[in-house]
């Protein structure tokens, strides 16, 4: 018998919904969707409330970036949890969509890693299309409208896109409520707050890489030693007109004795040897 | 589980665990099937070998991961057809990842850990949440004992982390019967206190020479 191999050809972006290799996954519809399975219940929103339960998405991050004089800056813990549960403590939060685009990861950890991978392959294909690289402001704007597209359906995604284009460093903070703002700085995840207070004290427009860096590198590591749900390692990306580098990744449990060294405890003044009472 | 008319899923318990090492992986997990306090079989297996150097374990929902299992085999089997050769362990991870997110609205109740040797012959574990987020690590546990497997697991063999820069070397310090003697000892101790991990342990290791299975029995009660 001759297997028929017609389902896995894969069309991107051009055949009908669900007639590819994996069940129409990279294909879309005339809309633009992806074709993901739905459950036939009657239901949808109940069931996809229970079914959050079962599968325990995992939460809590602190990510934050921002724009300065000389690109962007991007940093972020490492932690994820399930409840009171560190699932992983070596978590990729800042994903790298391209050499000159960053995301960040808040929210599901599933829903960030997929749909950046998904715009990855989208980036690539503007690319390859018309000849030079999607801006910041394109490539956050087809994230914000496909997860507009699943508006209501449970997605929870918090995540900024930062980068470098033709007109200079980009920051965009896009979520699954349908939110894009563009902006010079941001904050993302449950220790955000205690971020936001080390970063808006400390920023500045002119800073040289390494002070930038250093900042961002405060605001996590203040953060994960206030939000539980923060930790792990602290990485630190710099994007400039040549494309991100990782400047830094530490551990938190040893940058603690980095910005709080160990005081030497003053030795007590030891007893004199009493004098022998025998004068 | 049936709170609503709806409700198809049923927790069937199990654990499994993955070691990846320098030149080997070793894949288990138990052979229980349970549901809530009723146990329904002692002998079925939860590990399936997808490629030669490829294998998965997965706990959860039967129903969901015999659907999975036989889908990733059956994609497998259709890429040997179309580029003559094996599917590699990082493009399974991929695949399986991408295959649980396509049901990311109704998922498979399935917890995976994927365990194999990479393209340069490393050992490589991948773990999973139930809608497609994964992750290359040295060493993992998935499914009811997990959380009381990950904790000595982290004891025994925790390595600097990946992100660290500058990179530090980060390879499980363990020979491969070393590593196989400690999945044994872990099974044995989630079996003392996970009312869903019992009677079987079904190790696989995956090295140069090629796949090996073995059993060790566990407690029955």
């Amino acid at each position: 018998m001759i297997p028929n191999l017609s389902a896995l050809e894969n069309h991107f972006g051009a055949a009908a919904a669900g007639s590819d290799d994996l069940g129409g996954l990279f294909s879309a519809d005339a809309a633009g969707q992806l074709a993901l399975e739905f459950p036939t219940c009657n239901d949808f929103d109940g069931f996809q409330k229970a079914t959050k339960e079962m599968v325990n998405n995992k939460k809590g991050t602190t990510t934050l970036s921002f724009i300065f004089d000389k690109g962007v800056i991007v940093a972020a813990d490492s932690r994820a949890s399930m409840g009171g549960y560190i699932s992983s403590q070596t978590v990729r939060k800042i994903i790298e969509i391209n050499p000159y685009m960053l995301g960040t990861m808040a929210g599901g950890a599933a829903d960030c890693q997929f749909w950046h991978r998904n715009l990855g392959v989208k980036c690539r294909l503007h690319e390859l299309a018309n000849k030079r690289r999607i801006s910041i402001a394109g490539s956050s704007k087809t994230l914000a409208n496909i997860l507009y597209s699943y508006r209501g359906m449970g997605l929870s995604i918090g995540t900024m896109i930062a980068g470098f284009d033709e007109t200079g460093p980009g920051l965009y903070y896009v979520d699954s409520e349908g939110a894009r703002l563009k902006g010079s700085r941001f904050s993302v995840g449950s220790g955000s707050l205690y971020a936001y207070g080390i970063l808006d004290e400390g920023y500045k427009f002119n800073m040289s890489v390494e002070e930038a860096a250093e900042l961002a590198r405060r605001a996590i590591y203040h953060a994960t030693f206030r939000d539980g749900a923060s930790g792990g390692c602290v990485s630190v990306y710099y994007v400039g007109p040549d494309g991100w580098k990782k400047l830094s990744g530490d551990d938190v449990g040893e940058l603690h004795y980095h910005y709080y060294p160990v005081q030497a405890a003053p030795v007590e003044q030891e007893m004199a040897e009493a004098p022998s009472a025998s004068t | 589980m049936s709170r609503r008319g709806d409700w198809v899923y049923e927790n069937n318990g199990g654990t499994c665990v993955a070691i990846a090492g320098a030149d080997y992986c070793v894949v288990a997990a138990d052979t229980r099937l349970s549901v809530g306090y009723n146990i329904l079989t002692r002998e079925h297996s939860k590990i399936c070998e997808l490629a030669d150097k490829c294998v998965i374990a997965s706990s959860g929902f039967q129903g969901d991961i015999k659907a999975l299992q036989k889908n990733l085999a059956a994609r497998e089997l259709l890429y040997q057809h179309q580029h003559n050769k094996r599917m590699s362990c990082p493009a399974m991870a991929q695949l399986l990842s991408n295959t649980l997110y396509y049901k990311r609205f109704f998922p498979y109740y399935a917890f995976n850990v994927l365990g194999g040797l990479d393209s340069e012959g490393k050992g490589c574990v991948y773990s999973y949440d139930a809608v497609g987020s994964y992750e290359r690590t040295g060493y993992s546990a998935q499914g009811s004992g997990s959380t009381l497997i990950m904790p000595v697991l982290d004891n025994q063999l925790k390595s600097p982390s990946p992100l660290l820069v500058p990179a530090r070397d980060a390879v499980t310090p363990l020979s491969e019967s070393e590593a196989v003697d400690l999945v044994k000892d872990v099974f044995a101790s989630a079996t003392e206190r996970d009312i869903y991990t019992g009677d079987k342990v079904e190790i696989v290791v995956i090295n140069k020479a090629g796949t090996r299975r073995e059993y060790i029995e566990l407690r029955k009660d």
